[in-house]
This record gives C-alpha cells, structure tokens and sequence, in this order.
C-alpha cells in the first residue's frame, strides 16, 4: 500500500474544502438541497474522484472504468461538485441547477450528468446494483471496480441487506461499500430513530470484511481504499464515521439541516467558516 | 388444452436463446424450479444466478448488470414482482432506463392451488403505469416461446405475463408478432372481442358460440397493452360499434381501462368488461373451474356481448 505524501493529502483537504463551499453555494443558489450529508461526504467523495476512482472525464463511458453509486443520492450537490472539478462538464451548469432547463436533476441522473454511473435517489439500492455491476465485471474479465456510498439511515432498508448478503454470496471483493456514518437523519438521531449498532459485526456477520476509519480523514480513507483493493474473496465495507454538516458550526450534528437551504446570511457565515471568505 | 404449459415454453425459448445471444443472464428467486429459468440455469449456469427469495435485490442486481452490458430476463412470480419489488423496476428499470426483461410467472389466477396471495389480478394495472415499461402478455405456450427472441431484441424495459398453466391455444403465426400491434383473429361486422392472454383462447369459442346465435364478433387478439394499439382498436370501434374486453385481470387498470381511455378519446363506444370484478379470488382444485368461477367464463363473454349489443341498438 503506497502512502500518501503530504502534498497530496493537503490536496485532498483543500478539495474537500472545496467541494463543502460548492455544495452550499449550489444548495443556496436552487434554495434546496440536502446540506448536512453533503457536508460530511466531502473528504469521501474528494478521496474517491481525485484519488481512488479510475475514471477518464474525457471518455465518461470508457468500459473499464471504476464505477461509483452515490446510493445516499441526496447528497447530490458534493458529487456534482466533484464531478465538475474532475471536469467531467463546467462548474458553470450548476448556476441553473433546479431550473427545468438546467441537465443535472435534484438527484443524479445517469442520463442528465455525464460521470454518473447510476440514477439514484431513493436509498437502499446502491449494493444490490453495485452486485450486478460487480458479478458483469468478473463475467467479463474486466478489472473495474464498484463503489457505493451509503447513508447511515439506509442501512435501515431491507432491500439494503438483501444486496449485502448477495455480494457475501458471490465473493464480490471488486465491490466495495462506503457507509457516511453520521448517525443523524432527517427526524434524529440515526441510534434513536432505528439504532443500527453494532453496525461492523452485522456488516461481518454478512460475509463482508469491515474496516473503520475517520471519514474525515482523508489520508485514513484513501489508505482504506487502496486496501480494500487487497481484500480478496470477500466485499469490503468502510464504516467512516463522520460529522453531519462537518465544517459549519451551526449545521454540525443537526438533523434540521438534513434537508434545508442556507439563508443568505448563513451561507455568508458558512464560507467564513469554511475559509473562503474573510470577516467584512 | 395446448400440449405444454406456457411457464414450460417459456422456460425452453429462454435457454434457447440464450444459446443464440450470449450476453443474455438469467436471475431467479428460488423459483426455478417453478418458472422454469432452470432450464437456462442447467445449460449456463454461469449465467444464472439465485438471488434467493428477494425479488427486490434480483431487479436492482439485474439493473447493474444491464448497467455492466449484459441482457438480464429477471424471474419470479407476478404477485411479488409487480407489487413487493415496483419500486425497483419504476426506480432501477424504468427510470433508470436499464434494458431488463421482467419475466412474470404464475400470473393471473394461474397459480390456482396457491391462492389471493399467489395471484396476480394487479400487475397489468401497476407496470402499465410505469413511463417507458413496455407490457406484453401471450395467449398461449407458443406464442410465450415466440415472444422470448422478439422482447431479447428489443432495446427497453418489457414485462412479460406468463401463465404458470396450459391455455387454450389459439396457434397462429399469422399476423406475425410485433410490439404494439394487436391481431386480428377472426373478422366480424357485429361486435369486437378484444382479449389478451389466456382470455384469447376463451374469446375464440365465445366466437364460435355467438356466431351460433347469429352473431358475428371480431376478435382481436391484444398482447401488447402498453404501447397501445388504438389505431387498431379505435377502427373496430368504428367498423363494429361495440366492443368486449377480456383479461385474467382485475377490470381495473388493464385491458379494458386502457380500451376505455382509448375509446372515450378517440371513439365513444359501448363497452363491457369482462374480468375480475376488484375482489380477492378464492383457491381452487382447477384452473378452468376457477376462471368461470371468477368470472372469466365463456358465459360471461358471450353474455357481455349480448349486454354491448342491446346497448349498440338502443
């Protein structure tokens, strides 16, 4: 496992800065969104596309690619920001997002976003679709690899579990899962509203080989990443623990700011916060 | 009765084409050995794959790997398919555009031993709602074995209806089959008969009854109920001035709502509807006296036939 220099992992944390103060500007721009699970997937979805995935934005459909499920799709804003600074298309469409004309839907669309691989918006699917892209890379002999981001809340769903045991089933290693584990969802706390612990030994006890990181940590991740590419036999999930709304104070570990947009003044006080903007 | 139940044709026209098209994979639910993909799953079992009893989990695995450049045909009962996993196909299929077959077994009341949870009188109502879902059902076991090329090579969504059992069988290669055109069977000047699926075969000898009474029915065979096929409906309305439907279906929401939708646009023109009248239908000891019993009789076609005509005249 190579490690990161620590040129790279200063890149990293300033694309992960980068892509919160995208994700709120886009959210306050459209006056909807989803902030706080944006917010903390950013360093996730910054390792994954600037580090991890192995992708060409000029050929977004080149066959042997690594593919990505963003299976928690509300936290659309983070990966279209991504996907705009890996230059997969101009930052500028976003300016228009939640206009009808405007390409990139509220959630991803494979169609409407070049380099998303998957639609997806409704949770619990991103496993299960992530198996069948895996099973058709081993039938083929290609090396891509699936990723799939998860919300902690939708490892409530059913349909969830079913694909984790489809993938065990299958010795799936070229699947890998990434949970945002930032134990709050839209009505409370993810351990109140339907507590998931012990998350690892339900993941392990599925067949899955589990790993643990600080999602906010982007050297952690992107080592976890890499290792999981070592993993054989079995599907690979991180459990990354992580802050909803990491970054802006007023938002962390709040589940009101699930899925609202910043007031004007609070995207002023946020972008202080994130160091985009100076005070005055 | 027809030589061979239509789930077993089926079962055999997929395995054949599966050795014609090699990109074609197989999903089932630990119900091979009923819908008969075990025939594939014999010849190519590394192209076969049992997702065990969760037929939400074989859609969204199916549409990763239509994703991966592969022709999935997914294969369940209709009842779990059409209701438990919708949301898959609406969300991973239809909207996510994924070119997955969904081949439906024991639909209808087919599964008669099994009874209401086994049956599907729903199906045609919630995947004919779904934008872009194509939804053909076959009269009978060939016709269900000359489908499975036609729907392969298809580019989009199908759901296809078959039966778990033998149906009459109505035999004709000629017109030949094509999505979104209905057949004509049998010309007629007094009424039409529009049926799809097991009721073809039934509406062949309601025909043959009415025409005893001096009544003279066209029949129209409608495999396809979504795209529809109005330009072939609405000119029989035209040319006959009244119309039945027949289906192995609730009255809501299949056949005769879309004729209905059709007619009312296009054509208003009297209509009866034979089919399951929105009510739970009880086991049985066999298909045929079940049918009747939830009527789906020949009775009950000629008897809506006589009902259009009386209203035809006033």
């Amino acid at each position: 496992m190579k490690t990161l220099s620590p040129e790279k992992i200063n890149e990293l944390e300033e694309i992960a800065r980068r892509l919160r103060v995208d994700s709120l500007r886009f959210i306050h721009r459209r006056g909807a969104g989803h902030p706080g699970g944006a917010l903390s997937a950013a360093e996730i979805i910054a390792v994954l596309y600037f580090h991890a995935l192995l992708i060409d934005p000029s050929n977004p459909d080149w066959e042997e690619r690594d593919r990505f499920i963003l299976s928690k799709g509300h936290a659309s804003a983070v990966l279209y920001g991504a996907l705009a600074r890996r230059g997969f298309f101009p930052l500028s469409e976003l300016d228009c997002w939640g206009e009808l004309d405007c390409p990139h839907q509220g959630h991803p669309d494979r169609f409407k976003t070049p380099g998303v691989d998957m639609t997806s918006g409704l949770l619990g699917h991103g496993v299960a679709v992530g198996v069948g892209l895996a099973l058709a890379a081993r039938m083929k002999q290609q090396s891509y690899r699936t990723y799939v981001l998860l919300g902690d809340g939708e490892c409530q769903a059913g349909i969830l579990w079913e694909g984790v045991m489809t993938a065990a089933k299958f010795h799936l290693s070229n699947l890998t899962a990434i949970v945002d584990y930032n134990d709050v969802q839209l009505d409370g706390p993810v351990h109140e509203i339907m507590p998931l612990e012990p998350m690892a030994n339900k993941w392990a006890a599925c067949g899955w080989h589990v790993e643990k990181v600080n999602g906010h940590n982007v050297r952690q991740v992107a080592e976890v990443l890499d290792l999981a590419t070592n993993i054989h036999d079995q599907p690979t999930v991180i459990l990354a623990y992580t802050t909803k709304g990491k970054g802006v104070s007023f938002m962390e570990n709040l589940n009101t700011w699930h899925g609202i947009a910043p007031s004007t003044g609070q995207l002023e006080q946020a972008l202080v916060e994130l160091g985009e903007v100076t005070h005055g | 009765m027809a030589e061979i139940a239509m789930r077993a044709a089926y079962g055999q026209a997929l395995a054949e084409y599966g050795a014609l098209n090699l990109q074609v994979v197989a999903l089932d639910v630990d119900t091979s050995a009923s819908t008969l993909s075990n025939i594939f799953a014999r010849r190519f079992p590394e192209r076969f794959f049992n997702i065990g009893i969760a037929e939400p989990c074989m859609v969204d695995v199916a549409a990763g790997l239509a994703l991966g450049g592969f022709l999935p045909f997914v294969n369940g009962f209709a009842s779990i398919l059409s209701l438990r996993a919708l949301e898959q196909i609406r969300t991973c299929i239809c909207y996510a555009r994924t070119n997955v077959k969904i081949a439906a077994s024991y639909a209808g009341v087919s599964d008669f031993k099994d009874g209401a949870t086994h049956y599907a009188i729903t199906d045609l109502a919630n995947l004919r709602a779904l934008p872009g879902m194509t939804v053909i059902v076959p009269a009978d076991a060939s016709e269900a074995a000359a489908w499975v090329p036609i729907i392969g090579e298809y580019d989009g969504p199908v759901y296809f209806r078959i039966s778990r059992a033998e149906t009459l069988p109505v035999h004709t290669a000629d017109p030949p089959l094509q999505i979104g055109k209905g057949r004509s069977l049998r010309s007629g000047r007094d009424l039409t008969l529009v049926a799809t699926g097991s009721m073809v075969g039934r509406c062949v000898l309601a025909a043959d009854q009415l025409a005893s009474q001096g009544i003279d029915a066209r029949l129209l065979e409608f495999h396809t109920l979504k795209p529809f096929d109005k330009e072939l409906l609405l000119q029989a309305a035209e040319e006959t001035g009244a119309l039945v439907s027949a289906e192995e279906h609730s009255i809501i929401g299949g056949l005769g709502s879309a004729m209905a939708e059709a007619l009312a646009e296009g054509c208003p023109t009297p209509l009866e509807r034979v089919g399951i009248r929105d009510r739970f239908c009880p086991t049985g000891r066999d298909l045929d006296k079940l049918m009747d019993a939830c009527g789906l009789s020949i009775m009950e076609v000629v008897a809506a036939a006589q009902r259009v005509l009386a209203r035809k005249k006033k």
